[in-house]
């Protein structure tokens, strides 16, 4: 038990709800929501109770991020669960799904319980596994998909490595679906594009770098959307960066194929620009794209085509980013910048705070089943105070993250994480 | 003193026609040198000039070497084989390790593109670009531009056709930002599979076939159909590439009379371009070995003789 909490005169945006109204929150001391609204004003309070005055902030449910690259085990130099748990909280991120591309791969259920295991033990956020599709994420054999579900895997993915095999895919699905999983996939194609390092394009013809083509990425999408239809399994494509993905999506919902997607923040908020002269921590997978997918993605996610926003946080150190361009490995770090950056979007006026809470929090709590995502009443205490306003710079050496690889770097935000609760207790606090 | 406000030459793109004129009046000075019986002056007497070449190459490293030589400079060849070295942290090590011996100027190729960049950020002295990957080649068009302007007596408004593997070639990306900015007139004539993907925006005129593309051209610049690069198929076989795209008497026609034939080297006679050709009357190609190491003198001299150099470190 802890000590009940109240928090007074703050804005409370719940999608899972619809509702944005000025309110008062009410945690009880197992840790799980009794009020949260207008109504909740006048209920008293429980006794013993801690109450904060939070006028001018807003309250929205902790954020829940589907894609983390973390490196235990194997890389725990570039980050490990504690430490990106750390960063989590920092960025209003009360839960996230670990990537199963670690050394081992997660493809076990001894694994799977050891990521729980350190999570539980040393984690300020709530961390689930997801588990690799195939073994050794070789797109070879399916992984004991049963076992791994009931150990606490909540989606089975590929991670980094596309699954180039229909037939596989197509086992995979069709054996999936009867245990309910979700299989989170990204789309690359093992040939077109295949030794691109940033988007096809004029940018990339005059820095001599090979570029990946948008087709490398909407051709295996589309593939990946006819053998989930075939199977009628629910798949979740996981970083799509051209419009043309969005609508191959839409098209294949119209049909009835149990499909979402999630987009990369740092395809709705940076271009292939941005890579300027070889700036590796802008080397990215899917590539950073034109400014017009960027606009055009933005669009789909406002219009909820695209269900859910992710950081992506890929944890890279100097070994693996300080080479040369075409030899830099991809991937930026994201959990503590995921809620700054999607501001932009608010901000800019492109995407409502009501979606842009949605698509961070309560659809891919929804998608991949997760107690979280919401401030109704009984559910766990993650919660993210906000304030939208708050102008500040990002500095990489501020960064808890063991790694620094953030493409913001010294960029300026307007609104930050204030406070971040898990269950109830405060796990972070500027 | 000169003024040229750059540290480095790192590429093209980035100078001025009044930078790449500067270049050329002094590489105009620098063949006069080349020319004389004593060819050694004592401009850069004293420094010391560091070529880091990661990929083989006999020609270019050469002429670095000499152009440094001729100046007076102290020239080390460091030749890395390009198998086990070509990985950054060495690359970065290995320039880290050169920095402490105080060199004035590197010299560097490497065959990946941002590489010459990447190391300029390491480094306290000048670092000229002799090649990075697919990017730019710089000192190549200076070369080019430098046999052009003393043919034709201009760069402006001269039709400049460029033929082959655009798609792979550094050189071709150079000269296209060189020859753009000094008022030429690019043409580039290429299978679409050896060309890149927005070319027509690079400010050139996109032509398919050889006979179109080098109509009333007054230079004709031919590119190495660089087969070891050739990961994929790109073309169907050498026969049929030579039947189209290599240049013989016959396609050389179509250009004016005096149109200038180019080869930055080596070449495959028989595969880009006809040995009556490479050898006829209109081939400046030896010419442009010799500008090269003009450019190359010019370029090293301007470095690091220029008073608008960034403060030493």
């Amino acid at each position: 038990m802890t000590r009940p909490l109240v928090l007074q005169n703050l804005r409370i945006v719940d999608p899972s709800r619809s509702l944005d109204e000025t309110g008062t929150i009410v945690v009880g001391g197992d840790g799980r929501i009794l009020a949260a609204g207008k109504d909740a004003q006048n209920q008293g309070v429980p006794a013993g109770a801690f109450i904060k005055d939070c006028a001018g902030l807003v309250a929205v449910p902790g954020l829940v991020d589907a894609r983390v690259f973390v490196g235990e085990p194997g890389s725990e130099h570039r980050e490990t669960i504690e430490s990106a748990a750390r960063a989590a909280a920092i960025g209003g991120v009360t839960s996230f799904i670990a990537m199963p591309d670690t050394d081992p791969v997660i493809d076990d259920i001894a694994l799977v319980e050891f990521v729980q295991k350190t999570a539980r033990d040393k984690a300020l956020v709530n961390v689930h596994p997801a588990a690799a599709l195939t073994k050794g994420l070789k797109g070879e054999e399916m992984t004991e998909f049963g076992l791994l579900r009931d150990a606490g895997a909540v989606c089975f993915t590929n991670g980094r490595k596309p699954l180039h095999d229909a037939l596989v895919l197509r086992r995979a699905m069709t054996y999936a679906r009867e245990f309910g999983a979700v299989i989170a996939l990204e789309a690359r194609d093992k040939y077109l594009g295949a030794n691109g390092v940033m988007n096809e394009g004029l940018l990339a013809s005059w820095l001599g770098l090979p570029g990946i083509p948008r087709e490398s990425e909407i051709i295996p999408l589309e593939r990946d959307l006819r053998i989930a239809g075939l199977t009628r399994a629910a798949y979740h494509a996981a970083k799509i960066s051209v419009p043309e993905s969005a609508d191959a999506v839409r098209v294949a919902r119209e049909r009835g194929v149990n499909v979402t997607c999630g987009i990369s923040i740092n395809n709705l908020t940076l271009n292939e620009n941005d890579i300027g002269e070889y700036r590796t921590f802008f080397k990215l997978s899917p590539p950073l794209r034109s400014e017009d997918d960027r606009v055009a993605m933005v669009e789909a996610l406002a219009d909820g085509t695209i269900d859910i926003i992710v950081s992506s946080h890929d944890p890279q150190d100097v070994d693996t980013k300080r080479l040369p361009f075409g030899d830099a490995a991809d991937g930026a770090v994201g959990l503590e910048t995921l809620a700054a950056a999607a501001l932009r979007l608010h901000h800019s006026g492109q995407v409502p705070l009501m979606r842009l809470i949605d698509a961070l929090s309560t659809r891919p709590a929804a998608t991949f089943g997760l107690d979280a995502g919401t401030l109704k009443p009984g559910a766990k205490a993650d919660i993210a105070i906000l304030d939208l306003d708050e102008p500040w710079i990002l500095y990489r050496e501020a960064l808890v993250s063991r790694s620094k690889n953030t493409p913001f770097e010294n960029a300026r935000f307007t609104g930050r994480v204030v406070q971040t609760y898990v269950a109830g207790k405060l796990v972070h606090s500027v | 003193m000169i003024t040229f406000p750059h540290r480095h030459l790192l590429g093209i793109k980035g100078l001025t026609e009044q930078d790449i004129t500067l270049l050329l009046d002094r590489a105009d000075e620098a063949v006069k040198i080349s020319r004389q019986r004593e060819k050694k002056t004592s401009s850069l007497r004293g420094l010391t000039q560091i070529n880091l070449f990661f990929e083989a190459s006999t020609r270019t490293q050469s002429s670095f070497e000499l152009a440094g030589k001729r100046l007076g400079a102290d020239v080390m060849n460091m030749s890395v084989g390009n198998s086990s070295v070509k990985k950054g942290e060495t690359l970065i090590d290995t320039a880290m390790t050169l920095n402490a011996m105080h060199p004035d100027v590197l010299v560097v190729r490497h065959s990946s593109a941002g590489a010459a960049a990447l190391l300029a950020q390491k480094v306290s002295c000048s670092v000229v670009n002799a090649g990075d990957g697919q990017h730019e080649h710089p000192t190549q068009a200076l070369l080019d531009a430098l046999t052009i302007r003393r043919a034709k007596g201009k760069l402006s408004r001269i039709i400049v056709a460029i033929c082959g593997d655009v798609l792979h070639s550094r050189v071709a990306r150079s000269n296209i930002l060189l020859l753009n900015q000094m008022g030429a007139r690019v043409r580039v004539v290429a299978p679409a599979t050896l060309l890149p993907a927005g070319i027509e925006q690079m400010g050139v005129e996109v032509y398919h076939s050889m006979i179109e593309g080098l109509k009333d051209a007054d230079v004709v610049m031919m590119l190495r159909l660089q087969r070891e690069r050739m990961a994929g198929s790109f073309v169907p076989s050498v026969r049929e590439y030579f039947h189209y795209y290599g240049l013989d008497s016959e396609k050389l026609k179509a250009a004016k009379d005096d149109a200038l034939v180019m080869h930055p080297g080596p070449m495959n006679r028989g595969v880009e371009i006809a040995s009556e050709i490479a050898d006829g009357p209109q081939s400046v190609i030896e010419q442009q070995v010799e500008m090269g190491v003009a450019v190359r003198m010019a370029v090293m001299e301007t470095l690091l003789l220029s008073q608008n150099q960034g403060p030493r470190l």
